[in-house]
């Protein structure tokens, strides 16, 4: 069998795939951190918590209701962003004029009682959620790897999903508010813009991107109400390491880091765990702002 | 910005200060009489632990969110040495300590490159690191975690296998811990720290090298954190994964606020107070986990000032 460095070649592209995963889960979980970030000026700990619950509600919607994966694809982002609206009018909104560490601390409380809650009814065993639509089951042979087409399919997805967002906030009109209100929240409001609107609708987004994330990944991980904290510390170091200024610079590190992360449990499988956050040591060393920040 | 309302210099009140400070010191003294001395060891330990966490965030208005690593792995390295090499308590504490420390400077180091929000996020990732090598080192037996530490000989004839004693020892241990926070808070080098707190680029300006400040305040809570955390080793006679979790570097934070940010004692009241709950709600399980999500929330939205704070605020409006 052919091998590289002593690897042989499927083994290799068989985690290569796996971090590319990953890389897509972290990409879309920091781009609605860095959305969120942008115009609310908070880090939106609650966001692996999210994460959590848009998987759950895949799995609820189809264990309860018999809806399928397609239409939880949409219903799921849907619901858990109507609870992102809830959460931003009752309680975020609160905080804004507060130091944005309050704004870390409080929506940490609400990771707390929101996966607390989950684990009494659920356990931390987990959930398999069995829904690949028929279109996406089975695989193809690329001749050097055996590629499950839903796996395929979720790096394709969540490309898009990306580059929507990007297109939604460099090239819209509603974009161009939303950055606008970044820059300046009192000038665009001046402008008759409902920026407390406007600032919602960034939360619910941001929340749905990460509901979104959830429904992707319950095929293919446990649905438990852990999962969300498991990956939420990971993505802030993505963070850390790609600098919140650019979308662009989320989505790449995301992936990168994914890969690397792949890359590592091929080599030394023991430090897969830890590389990211050895990687974000030497950044800061090398690049305090971060790889795509601005001081 | 500062992370909270300015706390009112507690020496204002010098002859109250010294008067509470003795009914305290007292009622430490008298306590195991009238309470189980487990659990009042358990609270000097969180104490002395939210203490150096509030050294950081109270006056010098940093947030980490990875003060566990230090607890916890100053835990285990006591009782690796209480353990398995078989030291006495004293060296083992202070190597633990020394850990501490020695892991303060490189955390540190690397966390005060960035600032605010960002500095929460480093030392939390920092920390998830040492959580993972925790997990994966063989001396920290995993799961298990080392059980069974003995207490030893304090000095080579003071057994602290008794509870009365070994309750003496954990408290002259806080109040060392406790009396050091105290000076450093009220001396010139404190002034320092909380002058970064109010304004830093008019700290810069002024001449002060406003890392290496941040450096010492980052170390110096971070060894205290360990101190505490070898005690607790000792105390429990066991390390384990729970002391490195990042849910543990959440519930110093929540001890902190609920006592009150930036105030002396808001940690001690913090700390008992948690406890306290944590005990009296155990038979709710997991429960728990929502209840503290709670009083995050609440203390965040209604009493950001915490217990202390708002008391000594109240006493402040009286005396006027």
């Amino acid at each position: 069998m052919a091998t590289f460095f002593g690897v042989p070649y499927p083994a290799l592209f068989g985690q290569l795939l796996l971090g590319l995963i990953n890389g897509a889960f972290y990409a879309m979980l920091s781009l609605g951190l860095a959305v969120i970030f942008g115009l609310l000026n908070i880090i939106n700990f609650a966001h692996g918590a999210l994460y959590m619950m848009g998987a759950f509600a895949a799995w609820l919607l189809l264990s309860q209701l018999g809806i399928g994966y397609w239409p939880a694809l949409v219903l799921s982002p849907l619901i858990i962003g109507l609870f992102g609206i809830l959460l931003e009018r009752t309680l975020v909104h609160r905080i804004y004029k507060l130091d944005p560490l309050y704004g870390l601390l409080l929506t940490f409380g609400l990771a707390l009682i929101i996966e607390g809650v989950f684990r009494n009814y659920y356990g931390v065993s987990g959930q398999s959620y069995d829904a690949i639509p028929d279109l996406l089951r089975g695989g193809v042979n690329l001749g050097f790897m055996f590629l499950p087409l839903y796996r395929g399919w979720v790096i394709v997805a969540s490309l898009i999903i990306c580059f929507a967002t990007w297109y939604a906030i460099e090239r819209t009109r509603l974009g161009a508010y939303l950055r606008a209100a970044t820059e300046n929240p009192a000038l665009v409001q001046a402008f008759g813009i409902n920026v407390p609107r406007m600032i919602t609708l960034t939360y619910a987004l941001g929340v749905a991107l990460a509901a979104l994330a959830g429904v992707l990944a319950a095929p293919i991980l446990h649905v438990t109400p852990i999962m969300g904290s498991n990956i939420i510390i990971v993505v802030f170091a993505v963070v850390v390491i790609g600098g919140m200024g650019s979308i662009m610079g989320a989505v790449v590190s995301g992936f990168g880091l994914g890969i690397i992360e792949g890359l590592t449990k091929v080599f030394w499988p023991e430090a897969s765990n830890t590389v990211i956050f050895v990687i974000m040591a030497i950044v800061l060393l090398i690049r305090p702002a971060g790889l795509f920040g601005r001081a | 910005m500062t992370m909270l309302a300015t706390p009112h210099p507690v020496s204002r009140r010098p002859a109250t200060q010294r008067l509470l400070l003795v009914a305290l010191l007292l009622l430490a003294i008298a306590a195991p009489a009238l309470i189980y001395p487990v659990a009042l060891m358990k609270v000097l330990c969180f104490a002395l632990f939210a203490c150096a966490f509030n050294l950081l965030l109270g006056y010098v208005g940093l947030l980490s969110f990875g003060h566990a690593a230090f607890f916890g792995w100053a835990s285990y390295v006591t009782a690796h040495a209480a353990k398995v090499w078989g030291w006495p308590p004293e060296l083992a504490i202070l190597l633990g300590t020394a850990a501490a420390t020695g892991l303060g400077v490189v955390f540190g180091g690397l966390a005060i490159r960035r600032q605010g929000i960002y500095f929460a996020m480093v030392t939390l990732a920092l920390a998830q690191m040492l959580f993972f090598v925790a997990l994966e080192a063989s001396f920290t037996h995993g799961e298990d975690g080392i059980q069974g530490v003995p207490r030893g000989m304090f000095l080579g004839f003071i057994d602290l296998g008794q509870p009365y004693v070994m309750y003496y020892f954990v408290l002259a241990i806080f109040l060392l811990g406790f009396g050091l926070i105290y000076r450093v808070i009220h001396s010139p080098f404190g002034q320092v720290l909380q002058a970064i707190r109010e304004n830093e680029p008019r700290a810069i300006s002024l001449g002060y090298r406003v890392d290496q400040y941040k450096l010492v305040a980052f170390t110096l809570s971070a060894g205290l954190a360990g101190l505490a955390g070898s005690t607790k080793a000792l105390v429990f006679q066991i390390a384990s994964l729970t002391d490195v979790e990042w849910q543990t570097s959440g519930e110093v934070v929540l001890m902190t606020l609920i006592g009150g940010v930036g105030t002396a004692f808001g940690p001690v009241v913090g700390a008992a107070i948690w406890v306290f709950i944590e005990t009296y709600l155990s038979e709710f399980g997991s429960w728990v986990t929502v209840i503290q999500g709670v009083v995050f929330v609440i203390v965040v939205l209604t009493f950001r000032r915490g217990v202390v704070g708002e008391l000594s605020a109240l006493l402040r409006k009286r005396g006027k």
